[in-house]
């Protein structure tokens, strides 16, 4: 079986970028469970989505120290998700930093060593850049399908089986933006 | 059959369509809103609207129902509360049409003012309830669900958690059955309950119930499933996936209808493991039943009763086992990210004005709950929706004028339409002088943008009548009336501070569009 945390801030796609694993998922057969969480939470908090892929899934819910992946689209969100990292887990986050409320109005700093700290700590930490693939994508919405992209690389999924599942999953205007973005998340990780 | 992912939510839409229903209502309240969202989306042979409330949705079901069609009304854990009066009273009628009502629960609280837990509630109203475990159960229950309401006369619950309604997993298609309208036969023995019919037909409740109890041993919906028998545990919802993930080997009375419990099942579980477990979210609902049948059984000494479970929570619990960590701990400080109100939002304008003011404000549920949180901090009572109005009241007969002159109550559109109305009729009946603000941003925002009587669109998204939210409080009775746009900060604290100061009733309705609306 395996596991996958999505984690981000409200607004970032958690929830898109999960639904493309799950049909890649899905279409080859595996049984497929997800969690997601709507409502307050959203506006501008913590959000994770979980997806978990294998002969027989049971919880929708993957247990702490059980994630093979955890991808998260901002670094702070990184920090909460790490207690979920298996042993040889990949810990793959985008090097952007959003402050969240408290640091807005000043009541707390935004830690600044988190990506040495990580690496420090965690070999497999991945950091990667996605300014330069957002700029080229055209738009700053398509991080989700790049950082997809970049998680793309370790799975043992086809080029085809993501292409199909973003089609049916993005609106038709947006089809080619998106696909974009996959191959160049993809780029973002050397081989 | 096509295999398909979706959404508990999107499930128990596919689920009322396949079984034929015809009329849905609701309100919206996470985690509930995307049933109604999907049958106005998906399958549109369904009419299905957004109701004023909870209370209001149950009744047009109740109605259908009786009129002949199978029904289904959707709400959260707290709306089952405003309906609860409709549902202890159609228990009593029973049912012409299937008529089924989704109530989400919500342990952990992700998006609610409380966690509690609605099993209790089948139990007093004397109703089934339906507990599915994932979204493919979660389909198959829902159309089972109006089965089992035509043949037992019974409204039917389906209870759902955080954890199934927001869920994906594959679910199973099928055909929609072509279920025709039945015949309205006028039986006011069944249908008026005066006290004369209601007392046989609490008779005739008691006696389903005995049957219902009958049925919950023999339908398959609680099922044993034999494995190790030195460990039995009893389990029920997103639970279940819990155990079969953390105790793979040992047996499982899986309980799908949990309400009425299935003592024959149970019994003969109970009495042939060495150890017998519960394992269930929120309160000691099946472990007290277990107990009262005379069986000894380990719960919520070892499974919390606060907050939503998790398989890790389980393992420890049962198994004892801490999960593994990789890392050590970070020592430095994470800071939190609680959710706030967006960029832009009307609603912030109103709270830089009230925290400038510094006074005390009444609030209410919505995305403006916010407010509580700091940058604003401005809030100071909230409890449910629509008690904004009549606990500012409340703050003015205990505290006198000098209360009223400092003090607002703040409520949305869509709650005011909820249960604002009559406690604004109550302040102006009673002699209150609150101010009272509706912030007005001309759609149900928190739950994801629902129309409601006042945006001029319904659900199925035909135009309709804009409800006159200015005549609305006039017709209540309240002479002073401001509509103001928030952005204007200036002109805003002179409007407040001057209806905080006349000594009558005034509603200030801060009018501008949601900023994620388009």
């Amino acid at each position: 079986m395996k596991n996958v945390i999505f984690a981000g801030v409200g607004g970032q796609g958690v929830i898109l970028a999960s639904k493309v694993l799950m049909e890649v998922a899905q279409k080859k057969g595996f049984d497929v469970k997800e969690s997601e969480v709507h409502g307050m939470a959203q506006r501008g908090g913590s959000v994770d989505c979980n997806v978990r892929y294998g002969s027989e899934v049971f919880s929708p819910l993957i247990p702490k120290g059980g994630a093979d992946f955890v991808v998260s689209l901002e670094m702070l969100e990184s920090m909460r998700k790490i207690d979920y990292l298996k042993k040889d887990a990949v810990l793959i986050v985008n090097r952007e930093q959003i402050n969240p409320a408290p640091v807005e109005i000043g009541a707390m700093k935004y830690p600044e060593d988190i990506e040495e700290w990580l690496k420090k700590n965690f070999a497999n930490t991945v950091v990667v850049d996605t300014t330069e693939a957002l700029k080229e994508a055209g738009t700053r919405k398509a991080l989700n399908i790049v950082m997809l992209g970049c998680l793309s690389k370790y799975l043992e999924f086809e080029m085809k089986d993501w292409e199909d599942a973003i089609k049916s999953l993005v609106k038709e205007q947006f089809v080619e933006q998106n696909l974009k973005a996959f191959t160049l998340g993809r780029e973002l990780i050397k081989s | 059959m096509t295999r398909q992912l979706m959404l508990g939510n999107e499930a128990i839409a596919r689920g009322a369509w396949e079984a034929g229903c015809r009329v849905a209502a609701g309100y919206p309240g996470t985690p509930s809103t995307e049933i109604l969202e999907t049958i106005a989306r998906d399958y549109r042979e369904i009419k299905a609207q957004w109701s004023p409330n909870e209370k209001v949705s149950l009744e047009v079901a109740a109605g259908a129902s009786v009129a002949g069609a199978r029904s289904l009304s959707t709400m959260k854990h707290v709306g089952l509360n405003v309906a609860a009066d409709p549902l202890f009273t159609f228990s009593y009628t029973g049912v012409n049409g299937g008529l089924v009502i989704i109530n989400a629960d919500d342990p952990g609280a992700w998006s609610s003012q409380n966690e509690q837990d609605n099993r209790h509630i089948a139990r007093a109203a004397k109703l089934p309830m339906l507990d599915p475990s994932n979204p493919a159960e979660a389909k198959e229950f829902t159309k089972l669900a109006f089965e089992i309401s035509e043949k037992y006369d019974r409204p039917v619950i389906v209870r759902t958690t955080t954890r199934i309604a927001h869920s994906q997993g594959p679910v199973e298609l099928g055909e929609r059955a072509d279920v025709p309208l039945k015949d309205f036969i006028r039986d006011p023995k069944k249908y008026v309950m005066i006290p004369a019919h209601a007392r046989p037909r609490h008779v005739f409740v008691e006696q389903q119930i005995l049957k219902l109890k009958e049925y919950s041993s023999q339908s398959g919906l609680n099922k044993i499933e034999w494995r190790n028998k030195k460990r039995g545990i009893i389990s029920n919802g997103v639970a279940y996936q819990y155990v079969r993930e953390v105790c793979p080997d040992d047996s499982v009375l899986k309980i799908g209808m949990v309400w009425p419990l299935p003592d024959e099942l149970i019994k003969e579980f109970a009495s042939q493991v060495e150890e017998l477990y519960v394992v269930e979210e929120l309160d000691p609902f099946i472990e007290d039943y277990v107990k009262a049948l005379g069986f000894k059984v380990k719960g919520k000494e070892l499974i919390p009763i606060c907050g939503e479970l998790t398989p890790e929570i389980v393992n420890k619990a049962l198994n004892g086992k801490d999960a593994e960590k990789v890392l050590p701990e970070y020592a430095g400080a994470l800071p939190g990210r609680p959710p706030g109100l967006c960029k832009g939002c009307p609603h912030a304008f109103v709270f830089n004005v009230l925290k400038k003011l510094d006074v005390v404000v009444n609030g209410d549920i919505g995305c403006y709950t916010l407010g509580v949180l700091p940058p604003y901090s401005s809030m100071h009572s909230q409890g449910c929706m629509g008690a904004s109005i009549g606990m500012h009241l409340g703050f003015e007969k205990a505290r006198g004028d000098e209360m009223a002159r400092h003090s607002v109550a703040v409520i949305g559109d869509s709650t005011f339409i909820h249960s604002g109305i009559t406690s604004l009729i109550d302040m102006v009946y009673n002699r209150g002088t609150g101010t009272v603000i509706i912030m007005d941003n001309r759609v149900t925002a928190m739950t994801g943008h629902q129309e409601n009587p006042a945006t001029g669109k319904t659900l199925m998204g035909d135009d309709t009548y804009e409800l006159d939210l200015e005549m609305m409080v006039k017709a209540c009775g309240v002479k002073r009336v401001v509509v103001i746009d928030p952005k204007n900060m200036e002109e805003l604290e002179k409007v407040i501070k001057e209806e905080m100061a006349a000594p009558e009733p005034s509603v200030i309705m801060t009018r501008r569009k949601c900023i994620l609306k388009k």
